[in-house]
């Protein structure tokens, strides 16, 4: 295992299908989305943009979509420019979009997209491809937000891309709707796509992706594969220094820690200096508590509260890793 | 290795090609959009009703029979109420309905795809012309059925022609409505610039019978030129020069595609 805890430099090699390099995006109210970062999406990967809401994600598809210019740093898509029309014939986006035309069918929807491109999927293979099969004719206003979400999802994939955006695409789903996307994102790796996935959610990127960026505050925290990211999120959640290296891999491997969340009256000063701990937070009303040997620290703190109530030991969980990655900066 | 692969399509395709493949979106967005529009009650039954009624209202319930400048009442109403239908039709259908693709992200992921970006703003001003097309001759059939009208094929030619190019201006103005209100607001802006433009432009009640106030700001209004072009068409004489009229539309319309413009491209220099 080999975690890169810093920015790697933008890949050279000439398989880099799309790539931001030392990118800044600030916007005239002065809100800076992203922070010189660099990213770089290589043929036939699916890469995902991890991080929580507001750290810049869309932002990153806006510019790689050329709907949206860097104040800085250069943007590359087919190593040229991103608002050639040549590269929008062989690119596919999935926007967070409020409201499509209602009153359109499915089924018009589709055409008007195909009608795009020179060499269209087909509209059968379109509609079987999302698993709309039997709702072409429906209007789009009388879909649930899964199907409406797949609608979105057929006219990213109209012009059979080679490249996929997908900005957010189960945001607002219930889970069985949540795992039909997956199932056809998963589909598009097969057929040889690249994609692009943004996501707040760990287990989606987990469950989805070859390799995953973590980004928050528009600054690049972490990159690797699925396995290296959960392993450094772990050895995070576990120190409550980010700077102190030597302790990251450690504690990764220790299997003792155990995650404590309970309502206690105990000050984050007293919890520190118990035996094992090594971070507290507060969340919702609830101490967090991470702790390696967590038996004496819960010992101790029963001795010390009488009062203490609601508690739950945890393994940490991919959640409290992503968390605490995103959180430090 | 995939690199190899990815030669442009569109290096290989000739230029003839992609000028049918352009024209053939186009098409389609204006065939989708006015089918969209028609299907959108709300949009269609006011857009098309609220000029009919205000037709049968004053230039059929009460018309006495009396003439103006030369013409029966309910025909010349009939130039107003067509003027009043190409308005509407253009500040909601344009108007209105660009401010809200714009607020539902709609427009960014057209954007975003190979869409010719002109073909959305001529399917939205198609619909738009294709709205007053349909509301002059219901207003026309209304007129003939019931106020006795008599109208010329050469008559409803023209103002069937003045219809869908005095839609122009006003689509013009929809798209500077659209890129600098703010979305939620869009409704009801449209109706603080629709009812008075159409008011003072002298669509409802003609400009003669309004008082001399009224009178004095209805020549900086669109609505009143296209509305004196309007009963040119049936014989009646104008107020002012006809040239004027249209050098007054041409310009209105410079203004506002000029003012879009200047929108448009600030709302891209910050997104």
């Amino acid at each position: 295992m080999s975690p890169v805890l810093s920015p790697t430099p933008a890949d050279t090699s000439t398989d880099v299908v799309a790539s931001l390099n030392a990118v800044t995006k600030r916007y005239k109210n002065d809100v800076l989305a992203l922070d010189n970062l660099s990213l770089s999406l290589r043929a036939g990967e699916i890469l995902s943009l991890l991080g929580p809401n507001g750290a810049g994600k869309s932002t990153a598809v806006r510019l790689l979509m050329g709907l949206s210019a860097p104040t800085s740093g250069h943007v590359s898509i087919f190593g040229r420019d991103p608002r050639l029309a040549a590269n929008r014939l062989r690119t596919g986006v999935m926007l967070q979009v409020g409201r499509a035309p209602e009153n359109l069918r499915v089924r018009e929807h589709i055409e008007i997209f195909r009608g795009y491109y020179p060499q269209p999927m087909s509209s059968l293979e379109l509609v079987h491809a999302v698993g709309l099969e039997g709702l072409e004719n429906r209007l789009f206003g009388q879909l649930s937000g899964g199907q409406k979400q797949r609608v979105l999802f057929a006219l990213a994939l109209a012009g059979d891309p080679d490249l996929v955006f997908l900005d957010e695409p189960t945001v607002g789903l219930d889970i069985e709707a949540r795992r039909g996307m997956w199932t056809q994102i998963r589909g598009l790796a097969q057929r040889g796509k690249t994609v692009l996935l943004t996501t707040h959610y760990l287990e989606e990127a987990d469950a989805l992706s070859n390799r995953i960026a973590v980004i928050a505050k528009g600054r690049l925290i972490c990159e690797g594969t699925p396995a290296e990211v959960k392993a450094m999120g772990a050895s995070r959640v576990l120190t409550s220094r980010p700077d102190a290296p030597d302790h990251l891999h450690r504690s990764a491997s220790d299997p003792t820690v155990r995650i404590i969340r309970c309502v206690t009256t105990l000050t984050a000063d007293n919890l520190l200096h118990m035996p094992g701990v090594s971070h507290v937070d507060t969340v919702d009303a609830r101490t967090v508590i991470t702790s390696s040997a967590p038996e004496a620290t819960l010992r101790e703190m029963l001795a010390l509260d009488a009062q203490l109530h609601s508690l739950d030991v945890q393994s940490p969980a991919l959640e409290d890793a992503f968390l605490a990655l995103t959180s430090l900066n | 290795m995939l690199t190899a692969s990815l030669a442009i399509p569109s290096a290989s395709t000739t230029s003839t090609n992609r000028i049918g493949r352009t024209l053939n979106i186009v098409l389609a967005e204006i065939r989708y959009e006015l089918v969209r529009a028609l299907r959108t009650r709300a949009f269609s039954l006011s857009a098309i009703g609220f000029p009919l009624m205000f037709y049968c209202l004053f230039g059929l319930l009460m018309n006495r029979g009396e003439d103006l400048d030369g013409v029966l009442v309910a025909k010349y109403l009939l130039g107003g109420y067509a003027v009043f239908g190409s308005l509407g039709a253009a500040i909601f259908g344009v108007g209105v309905g660009v401010a809200l693709d714009i607020h539902a992200g709609w427009l960014e992921l057209k954007r975003a795809s190979p869409m010719p970006p002109l073909a959305y703003i001529v399917s939205k001003c198609a619909t738009a012309i294709a709205f007053s097309i349909i509301i002059v001759c219901l207003l026309s059939g209304l007129g003939v059925a019931f106020g006795h009208v008599h109208l010329s094929g050469a008559e409803l030619a023209r103002m069937l022609a003045l219809a869908a190019f005095g839609s122009v201006p006003f689509c013009a103005l929809g798209l500077v409505m659209a890129f600098l209100v703010p979305p939620n607001s869009a409704g009801g802006i449209a109706n603080l610039i629709y009812l008075p433009m159409s008011f003072f432009g002298g669509l409802w009640i003609p400009i003669t019978m309004l008082p001399h106030a009224v009178r004095l700001i209805a020549p900086a209004l669109p609505t009143f030129h296209l509305a004196q072009l309007m009963y040119a068409c049936f014989g009646a004489t104008p107020k002012g020069a006809i040239t004027g009229h249209l050098v007054n539309l041409l310009g209105f319309t410079s203004l506002m595609l000029g003012i879009a413009w200047i929108a448009f491209s600030r709302r891209e220099q910050n997104s």
